[in-house]
């Protein structure tokens, strides 16, 4: 039993420097992921921010400037999010490289970051809104007959207290996006999964590599959750 | 109180939420080092009058003149409100903050101070209110009235011209509301021009130059405290101190 378990380990690990498979891939998974969060996080606040003052200041009894500005604006990112939310992840990508970018030379990893940024955005935004609508309107008031514009109250004293309020749903989304770079294998992207699977192909030995790879993610991902509740106790300061 | 020069004038000022008419025409004028106590019934649209003086509130028709400048046209109302501090009644201090944060952050971003000069100025403002001791503290630590003395030097941070007050004791525990009143009272004395939306009768005759009764969306009458409450005029004034007092 034990011989049978050293020697699919030699098998599917170490002979032919299989292992490299998986250090290649964990490093591209964690650059894929790790860019694809950051512009996650950029569209969301962006298109939350729109939203959330769309749905906070319409008046909707006049043609106001406002009006006249924000209602594409809203209407762009309502498409947006149904767009995204609408249809899957692994189809995106593949519109991303096989017909966007279609005879154009372009790096994978560019284009998975591209992929699943746009797709984390979309779910971004509409946690960051429900975090922005759940501030005391109070707040708002407190930092505007300060003086303070906008924009300023947004950045100091909305956005802050709404990450906090959303923290735990934020590290769901996170933890769903890095593991969701495993179908980028879709267009032939050497991140973990296919690592696993190539392997499972030359080896014929698919447990060994797919418990593997799985034990990979899991350790990735709790890495990860240390680092957000982590975070979640920092922003938890104020509470007492 | 020097110079008695109109700091706010408000004209034919109106308010409708939806169909209902909040402010019904009111013509107000506050003066500097004025204490202006604005009383009336629920529903009155007392508080509505003093959230759109800093356009908390748009006022759907009417002026209002503050500096001689009228904050209803077009004008960057940012630059104007800082020149107004406003107190709350549920505090609204921001939570994620400390007390120093809180008081600094607008003196910073706003008025261009250093870190230092903006710290300066909070520490002797909460000296002032008694507490010191609660810089470093995060609001959801301090008592109710502890919150509202730092939400009232919050204000005073920016050195406004006039500071409004939307029934600041109103959600405070009875043991509490002295040290705000407290803390109102000293403020008048050093001649701030003040505008006050309260329930506090006892604190309106003491410390008022001025107490205007608003009752269904106008006001219907205003006197200095002693004419106001020892010779009211109009019938809803009787009747309503008549319940109150």
């Amino acid at each position: 039993m034990f011989q049978k378990f050293l020697s699919d380990f030699h098998q599917n690990i170490i002979e032919e420097s299989r292992w490299e498979y998986f250090t290649r891939g964990i490093l591209i998974t964690l650059e894929v992921a790790f860019f694809a969060v950051i512009l996650g996080v950029l569209l969301g606040c962006i298109v939350s921010i729109i939203r959330s003052s769309y749905d906070l200041n319409i008046n909707r009894h006049k043609m106001s400037v406002i009006n006249v500005i924000m209602w594409p604006l809203n209407f762009i990112c309502k498409v947006y999010i149904t767009i995204i939310r609408g249809t899957p992840a692994i189809v995106q990508l593949m519109i991303i490289y096989y017909v966007i970018f279609s005879g154009v030379d372009i790096n994978k990893v560019f284009v998975a970051i591209l992929a699943f940024g746009i797709n984390s955005g979309a779910y971004v935004s509409e946690i960051m809104r429900s975090g922005i609508m759940a501030v005391d309107k109070g707040q708002f008031e407190a930092s505007r007959s300060l003086g303070m514009n906008y924009v300023q109250t947004m950045i100091y004293i909305i956005l802050p207290q709404a990450v906090k309020n959303v923290l735990p749903a934020l590290g769901n989304e996170f933890i769903t996006l890095l593991k969701e770079t495993s179908i980028s294998g879709a267009i032939a992207l050497n991140e973990l999964t296919r690592g696993a699977s190539i392997i499972g192909s030359q080896t014929y030995n698919y447990l060994f590599s797919l418990l593997f790879v799985a034990i990979i993610y899991l350790a990735l991902v709790m890495i990860l959750q240390y680092f957000i509740s982590k975070l979640e106790r920092r922003l938890r300061v104020g509470d007492r | 109180m020097t110079d008695k020069s109109l700091l706010i004038k408000t004209v034919d000022l109106c308010k409708q939420f939806g169909d209902i008419e909040v402010l019904k025409g009111i013509n107000a004028e506050i003066y500097t080092g004025d204490v202006v106590v604005v009383i009336g019934p629920s529903g009155s649209g007392k508080s509505t009058f003093l959230r759109t003086l800093n356009l908390l509130e748009t006022p759907t028709s009417g002026e209002i003149y503050f500096e001689d400048v009228d904050i209803t046209g077009d004008v960057n109302i940012n630059y104007h409100r800082q020149k107004m501090g406003m107190v709350f009644q549920q505090f609204n201090l921001f939570p994620h903050m400390t007390v120093l944060k809180n008081m600094t952050l607008a003196p910073m971003k706003l008025l261009g101070l250093s870190k230092k000069d903006a710290e300066e100025t909070a520490i002797s403002l909460l000296n002032k209110v008694g507490l010191e001791d609660k810089a470093n503290a995060y609001p959801n630590q301090l008592s109710g009235g502890q919150k509202q003395r730092v939400a009232i030097v919050r204000a005073l941070a920016m050195s406004p011209d006039v500071m409004l007050f939307d029934e600041p004791t109103s959600a405070l525990d009875p043991e509490m509301v002295g040290e705000v009143l407290e803390v109102m009272r000293d403020l008048a004395k050093t001649g701030m021009t003040m505008v006050i939306v309260t329930h506090e009768m006892g604190f309106a005759k003491e410390v008022a130059s001025k107490v205007v009764f608003i009752d269904e969306g106008i006001i219907m009458e205003e006197a200095s405290p002693k004419e106001f409450f020892e010779n009211p005029k109009s019938p809803r004034l009787k009747e309503f101190l008549s319940k109150v007092l």
